[in-house]
């Protein structure tokens, strides 16, 4: 096969009908968040322009910690209950992604806190659990590149992915259960006490990451099957030759 | 006021986001090199 022949055949490799409209919806979501976010909203009065880091922020946040390692705690359950591999290669996939909008919680919190508290980080029990959170999955994707059995390293991340989601009941009510500096819950479902261009541009910046959070996982998703079938061959091919190799051994001691 | 806090965060967020997408499209251009068209996807639409 021709350079050119194979660059035609691997052209949008992971991508389809659905990512395609996908991807366009998620574009159009992004540059609507960066026109709202940044331009049209107006500034608090408060906290002036860096209230526009809560557009992507808690966005990130719930994208991240809640849906991403939502999903890999729901494909760890399944996987342990029936050995899916759809489930665990979706789990594994969620939860890279979950760790890269972990990460942004993380760094738009800090950037956040620093006009606001004074001070990029404290030791406070939401940062410390949501740090917590991030290192565990760190922590599961490390698990799933270990060089072990597959079903073993598969099993031993759904045990990691479980328990790391656990660890989100503490991120979630530490704001209740102990003297926080983080506020709590900005949304109250009853009387939301935000400015309504400014809950348009928080919800619009759920909805894109959201949608680019499911993009990425298809993505995601595609490329860990295809390394599934990879690492499938390559075993298959071992077995093989191991077989070969002990059928000519066998034909040597019958000769001898 | 606080523009030196909010663009960097913007320009984390969402450059990493186009950086993490470029380098898994490239993988996934990369893997696909590897494995026959028929067995390229899970589900099929």
């Amino acid at each position: 096969m021709t350079q050119v022949e194979t660059a035609n055949a691997t052209r949008g490799a992971t991508s389809s009908k659905a990512t395609r409209m996908l991807g366009v919806l998620s574009a159009v979501g992004v540059a609507a968040l960066l026109l709202f976010g940044l331009i049209l909203s107006p500034p608090d009065v408060a906290q002036a322009d860096s209230v526009r880091l809560f557009y992507i922020h808690v966005p990130s946040a719930i994208v991240g910690l809640y849906l991403a390692f939502g999903v890999t705690c729901l494909g760890s359950i399944i996987h342990l209950r029936n050995g899916s591999v759809f489930w665990d290669l979706l789990a594994g996939a969620a939860a890279e992604i979950g760790v890269v909008f972990a990460g942004f919680t993380l760094v738009t919190g800090m950037l956040w806190g620093r006009p606001t508290w004074g001070v990029y980080w404290q030791w406070d029990p939401r940062l410390t659990s949501t740090s917590l959170s991030f290192l565990l999955f760190l922590g599961y994707l490390a698990v799933r590149r270990l060089d072990l059995d597959p079903a073993v390293r598969s099993k031993r991340a759904a045990i990691l992915g479980i328990i790391g989601f656990l660890n989100l009941i503490i991120v979630r009510q530490s704001v209740q259960w102990w003297r926080s500096l983080h506020q709590g819950s900005t949304l109250n479902p009853v009387d939301a006490q935000i400015d309504g261009l400014m809950l348009f541009s928080f919800f619009l910046g759920l909805i894109a990451l959201t949608s680019v959070f499911f993009w990425l996982l298809l993505h995601r998703f595609r490329v860990a099957w295809m390394e599934h079938q990879i690492e499938a061959a390559s075993v298959t091919t071992a077995l093989a030759a191991r077989r070969s190799e002990a059928a000519d051994y066998d034909g040597l001691a019958g000769n001898t | 006021m606080h523009w030196e806090y909010v663009i960097p965060g913007y320009l984390a967020v969402f450059g990493s986001l186009a950086i993490y997408t470029v380098l898994l499209l490239r993988k996934a251009r990369r893997l696909a090199a590897q494995v026959p068209p028929e067995k390229r996807r899970f589900l099929h639409d």
